[in-house]
């Protein structure tokens, strides 16, 4: 399969010259029932991107690895969604609670996914999918917290990403949550490190473009937790961002840093209108 | 491949120190178009080394943003700079070294990053750690692999 895949991108590549590879213009139909948006309108707020339609990540990549998302059986990422299953069961720290205890089943768990990260009015602040989960295990399970980018809370993230597979992504970014997504606007558009490159310059004026042997995208995070080919895991948010940044040569945040939270928040209103596709597939 | 090496991993090799006849990043002089008209070395280019610079990952990897027929011999050119094919015939010798050194002073707000140039980053990293720098800067290139690409470019006519 390796070998596959590296078969393909060189025919990508040589078969398109040097000409714009471009996004591909396939329909992401999954497990032959649930159509995808992977293409939407620009949310009003990215009126002055010069983005003209938002496209998933997945029409970024082969024909094989997109193959692979569109059949469960196929997709490597679900046997992760599995472990978390059993997972959501396990009682686990001081209150003798499991995830299920509170939530029941995880169905319950449907559209949840779509509108984070999300203002916590109680605690006064923009919360990740992540937090959610480690403040529930501290506080309601007397657990201890998930690593912020481990494979246990990618695992979970997964199995919760998944009951609002197909939904459009719809954070908020107005009301308290407001600063926050401005400061993540302008870390998006910081140009970090000697490399002297910021998220856009990547991800708004050259997605289509190869970069090497990279075909960038617009960089939403629709699809996250993501499986890599490449790692062969479930790979998180703030994992994917702390490698963006360090490719530009720069001092990176810390993955649950405030900084990542809100540059979190903001990402994600990039993708709002594109359907939920964790666990995605990419190389 | 990891996505760590697709831009360039160069200054690891770069020396601490000027050799002599040198001139410091700090103290290139730029033209009101960008064009550097004295050589950063008292060495000639040399442009068969130019081209190791530019297609290597762990040096320039130019290649990741450019296209260039002359290094086909290296996979995976990128689409983000204009291909390089008969650059020479665009640009004369300072202008190129210009571009090199810093093509922020011909472009301006280009993405193409500047190779020879060492301070002026917002949150400097120590190479691709993602960890802070922990000392002064080394510039992206050494001066004598830049005039060595420079040399290299001046020999791309059509
Ligand atoms: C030097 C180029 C570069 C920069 C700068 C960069 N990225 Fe990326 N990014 C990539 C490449 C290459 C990939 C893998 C191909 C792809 O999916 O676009 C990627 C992938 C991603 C993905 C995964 C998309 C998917 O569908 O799986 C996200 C999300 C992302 N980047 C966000 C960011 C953010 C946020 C920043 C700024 C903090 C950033 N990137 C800066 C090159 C870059
Ligand atoms: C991250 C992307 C990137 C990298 C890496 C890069 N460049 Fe560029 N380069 C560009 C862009 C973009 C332009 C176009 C100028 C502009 O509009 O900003 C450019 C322009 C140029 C030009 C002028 C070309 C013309 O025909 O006008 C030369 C010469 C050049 N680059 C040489 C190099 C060399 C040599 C290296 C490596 C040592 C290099 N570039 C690395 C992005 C890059």
């Amino acid at each position: 399969m390796k070998s596959m895949k590296t078969a393909a991108i060189a025919v990508l590549v040589f078969s398109a010259g040097m000409a714009s590879a471009g996004p591909d213009n396939d329909v992401l139909v999954i497990n032959g029932e649930l159509t995808m948006t992977t293409r939407a309108a620009v949310p009003e707020h990215m009126a002055d991107t010069p983005l003209d339609e938002l496209l998933s990540g997945w029409h970024y990549r082969t024909d094989e690895t997109q193959s692979l998302q569109a059949d469960d059986f196929d997709n490597p990422g679900m046997v992760f969604v599995d472990v978390a299953a059993d997972a959501w069961n396990t009682v686990e720290g001081t209150e003798g609670k499991a995830c299920a205890t509170c939530h029941q089943d995880p169905s319950t768990m449907k559209g949840v996914r779509a509108v984070y990260p999300k203002w916590n009015d109680a605690t006064e602040e923009v919360r990740t999918l992540a937090m959610q989960i480690n403040s529930c295990r501290v506080e309601n399970m007397g657990a201890d917290p998930y690593k912020y980018t481990g494979g246990k809370m990618a695992n979970m993230e997964a199995l919760i990403s998944l009951q609002s597979r197909g939904m459009p992504v719809n954070v908020a970014i107005d009301g308290p949550a407001q600063s926050d997504w401005e400061w993540g606007r302008e870390l998006y558009y910081t140009r970090t490190g000697q490399l002297e490159l910021s998220c856009a310059n990547c991800h708004e004026d050259n997605n289509g473009n190869m970069i090497r042997a990279d075909h960038l995208s617009q960089g939403h995070i629709n699809g996250f937790p993501v499986y890599r080919l490449k790692n062969t895991k479930l790979n998180t948010v703030h994992a994917r961002f702390k490698g963006c940044v360090r490719d530009t040569r720069a001092e990176t945040y810390k993955p649950g840093s405030p900084e990542f939270v809100a540059l979190e928040l903001y990402v994600a209103s990039r993708g709002n209108g594109l359907s939920v596709e964790g666990p995605s597939v990419r190389n | 491949m990891k996505i760590a090496t697709f831009i360039l991993a160069a200054s690891a090799l770069v020396a601490g120190h000027l050799s002599a006849g040198e001139i410091a990043p700090k103290d290139v002089r730029y033209d009101d178009y960008g064009a550097v008209e004295t050589p950063l070395t008292s060495k000639a280019g040399d442009s068969a080394n130019g081209a190791i610079v530019m297609k290597s990952k762990s040096i320039g990897n130019c290649i990741a943003c450019h296209a260039l027929a002359d290094l086909n011999d290296a996979p995976f050119h990128g689409e983000i700079g204009p291909a390089l094919d008969g650059v020479g015939d665009r640009w004369n010798e300072a202008e190129i070294r210009g571009i090199v050194s810093n093509a922020k002073m011909t472009f301006e707000g280009s993405m193409m990053p500047a190779y020879y140039k060492v301070d002026g980053f917002i949150r400097p990293g120590r190479g691709f750690t993602g960890k802070a720098a922990d000392g002064p800067l080394t510039p992206l290139l050494t001066a004598q692999q830049i005039e060595d690409v420079v040399a290299f470019l001046l020999t791309q006519r059509e």
